[in-house]
């Protein structure tokens, strides 16, 4: 075991990529709805892993399959009409399938999750304090009193004012941003090695957004946990994530390093994505409507490429396989896409067609950082990117190995 | 919590006024002449302005009613007799004064409205406790198959059956008969436990139903997910924080069926042949005993009113966001 739990800052940074076991490993992760209509396959088959101390950003339009994937991951989703298959493991330990109790000694303990809404995921029952600390008696069997001052110093850590006295307030006594504070506090009480985030700023205002996403990476720090980011704003995912995978109608349709995805994205619903971030100072909660159509339905999937009703470039494969050959996740290492188009395609079709495209770049767009200038500026981002681009293929020696769909 | 208590007890007081001068009007005013009742066929009209007289209705009816009114606050001196402080006036048939009567026939309802809201509340809440629980299996269907036996039975024709199960046939419960808790708490127990459970059977299946539904709802509403993501048990979670959401709308719909109740206990008392204020305002109708109509009319309004100030205390006990 080398799992770190004392807030101490750590000295090393986390492990490379690509070395050891990763902590988060699912595999072929499906899970569906039975519905009165039918079956809704929200998640058809995912992979993807999670290192130590690193955040994986999973980025995708409404409805493809994000919340369900960390719920079921958590073992949270409803039971009843849910088949959930394939591996989740945690620190090599089996989460599918395991026990009830096994379960809830893990959650809250050793992975918890950040919901969206925090006015309606905190009890509007119970002081805030008491939510805070009620996980903590049951993981660490402190006593009522100790649990009491753990809220509290949680509180304090996560920049709650006065938090003596905050700690009897009830959720709707405080702000939208400090119960989104308070539900980071709650999911951070236990030192986590997993934390979920699901949308964890979506309802909140810029400012605070960035107050939240620079105490989420400082807590990451002090901690080392690794992070799960489901967001649908990409100049979060520039400024908190390490990897990134894009889902699409309940697969992941390209994943690799945040600078692959965002300078260099291989996937045309990627590229759709990129193109959708507003070139303005951006607002906050923009939703993802970045591609003409709409996501297809999970009950009745189109064959071939989910993403092939709404993608432009269909036409450059040869053979109309889009509309019936379903293209795998080919990875090269952990950079990959599933498409038709061939990899120099492409690249040509970004480098002539889609960057020119781009206004803002996505890392001026991050909250933190989003300046006022206008759309000119943004050309000054251009040569970087460039270079960018020509430096790609090159660190691209391997063959691509179909490891992604087993 | 003082200030809800006194808004809510002056606006008691406003609507109690309200009650009682529209049941004046339509027990005094409106109908036949109460003297013409209270002295019968054969009546002389110097009888009629004797007893107008003695019931003071020579006087003009807002005068009349304001006599009633502060009658209740300091007591009346009428011509047949003396009526002390909560004065509501004395019964047209023994002259003896209502209130009284009432407070001798009110223990009777309290114990089967009291016990009875106690018992449906106790199966009813939990048998959709239990169905929400077990939603979608066996235990569940069960227990919606036996809620719904009280949607089809009515109490006067499962109470005699009930007397003659329980009470004649296998001797366990008492037939029922009127409480008297001060001077003997155990017979009075056993008296009231039948018509209790009797009257209670209406009410089960509109609170499991509800109760069943609004766990269904709360348990799939984001803080009971948020309970379940700390890893907090199954039952703590079902009961710490979803049934915590449920108790609220619960309690509503319980005060919304205070008047059934207390419609429930009318009825259970004629069954049970009981003697509380249901059966006395049967017999003030029968006989024609205006005062007592109108005497046990205000008394269950007041009732009513009481118990739903007390509901919203309770409401505002259990939701912290209902500052009083
Ligand atoms: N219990 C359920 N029964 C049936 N369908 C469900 C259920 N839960 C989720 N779905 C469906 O699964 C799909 C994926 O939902 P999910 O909540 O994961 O989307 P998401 O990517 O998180 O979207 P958003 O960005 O809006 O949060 C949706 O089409 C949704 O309607
Ligand atoms: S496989 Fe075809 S349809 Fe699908 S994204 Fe690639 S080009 Fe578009
Ligand atoms: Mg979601």
């Amino acid at each position: 075991m080398t799992t770190v739990t004392t807030p101490q800052p750590r000295p090393e940074p986390p492990a490379p990529r690509g070395t050891g076991d990763p902590f988060l490993s699912v595999r072929d992760l499906r899970v569906r709805f039975a519905t009165e209509d039918g079956e809704v396959r929200a998640v058809d088959g995912l992979s993807f892993d999670l290192e130590r101390g690193r955040t994986l950003g999973i980025v995708g339009e409404s409805g493809s399959g994000k919340s369900v994937t960390n719920l079921a991951v958590l073992g949270l989703h409803d039971p009843r009409g849910t088949t959930v298959s394939g591996r989740v493991t945690l620190d090599g330990q089996e989460l599918l399938g395991a026990p009830r109790k096994r379960l809830e000694k893990l959650r809250g303990a050793k992975m918890s999750m950040i919901f969206q809404d925090s006015l309606t995921a905190l009890s509007p029952y119970y002081t805030v304090g008491r939510q805070i600390a009620e996980p903590y008696r049951k993981h660490t069997g402190a006593s009522r009193h100790r649990a009491r001052q753990r809220a509290v110093e949680m509180l304090g850590r996560v920049g709650i004012p006065q938090p003596q006295r905050r700690v009897d307030d009830f959720p709707h006594q405080f702000s939208g941003g400090m119960r989104q504070r308070a539900m980071i506090a709650l999911a951070l009480v236990c030192d986590p090695q997993l934390l979920i985030a699901d949308e964890p700023t979506t309802a909140l205002d810029v400012t605070v957004q960035a107050q939240i996403l620079d105490l989420l990476k400082d807590l990451q720090r002090q901690t080392g946990t690794s992070i799960v980011f489901v967001t649908h704003d990409l100049g979060v995912v520039a400024d908190v994530c390490d990897d990134v995978l894009v889902m699409y109608a309940g697969r992941c349709v390209e994943t690799g390093t945040v600078r692959d995805i965002l300078k260099t994205p291989e996937h045309p619903y990627s590229w759709g994505l990129l193109s959708s971030i507003p070139r303005l100072k951006a607002p906050v909660d923009v939703p993802l409507r970045p591609i003409p159509g709409s996501p297809p339905s999970l009950l009745d999937p189109p064959p071939g490429c989910p993403f092939h009703p709404r993608c432009a470039f269909r036409d450059e494969v040869a053979g109309d396989r889009c509309a019936t050959e379903r293209p795998q996740l080919l990875l090269t290492g952990a950079r990959g896409s599933a498409c038709h188009l061939d990899g120099d395609r492409k690249r040509a079709i970004f480098a002539d067609r889609i960057r020119p495209a781009l206004g803002r770049r996505p890392e001026a767009a991050s909250p933190a950082a989003a300046g006022p200038e206008g759309p000119d500026a943004d050309r000054t981002a251009e040569p970087e990117a460039d270079r960018t681009v020509a430096d790609e293929p090159a660190a691209e020696p391997e063959a691509d190995q179909g490891e992604g769909n087993r | 919590m003082l200030r809800f208590l006194v808004r809510r007890v002056l606006a008691a007081v406003v609507i109690l006024v309200l009650i009682s001068a529209v049941t004046y009007v339509l027990f005094f005013a409106l109908p036949i002449d109460p003297a013409q009742l209270s002295c019968g066929k054969s009546c002389t009209p110097q009888n009629i302005a004797l007893i107008h007289r003695n019931l003071g209705l020579d006087k003009p009816v807002p005068v009349q009613w304001w006599d009633y009114v502060s009658g209740v606050f300091t007591g009346r001196h009428l011509p047949l007799g003396n009526c002390p402080a909560p004065c509501l006036g004395l019964s047209f048939t023994n002259d003896t004064p209502i209130w009284s009567t009432l407070m001798d026939r009110f223990p009777t309802t309290l114990s089967l409205g009291v016990g009875g809201a106690a018992i449906f509340l106790t199966v009813g809440v939990g048998l959709g406790l239990l169905s929400a629980w077990r939603q979608g299996r066996l235990t569940d269907r069960i227990a919606s198959a036996v809620s719904l036996l009280g949607q089809s039975v009515q109490i006067y024709f499962i109470g005699p059956l009930a007397i003659f199960l329980f009470a004649d046939r296998l001797g366990w419960l008492d037939a029922g008969h009127d409480p008297d808790w001060s001077s003997d708490p155990v017979g009075s127990l056993s008296g009231v436990i039948l018509p209790c459970l009797v009257m209670s059977v209406i009410f089960w299946s509109n609170y499991s139903r509800q109760t069943r539904s609004l766990m269904i709802e709360q348990l799939s509403e984001e803080h009971v997910r948020t309970a379940r993501a700390k890893g907090m048990g199954s039952a703590y979670v079902f009961f710490r924080y979803a049934l915590r959401g449920a108790m609220g709308p619960i309690i509503t719909i319980f005060g919304i069926d205070l008047g059934s109740i207390l419609g429930g206990t009318v009825i259970t008392e004629s069954t049970f042949g009981l003697h509380g204020l249901g059966q006395l305002a049967v017999s003030a109708v029968l006989g024609t005993d205006l005062p007592m109509e109108m005497g046990v009319m205000l008394f269950g309004a007041t009732a009513i009113v009481a118990f739903n100030i007390l509901i919203d205390a309770c409401y505002a006990f259990i939701d912290p966001r209902i500052r009083l």
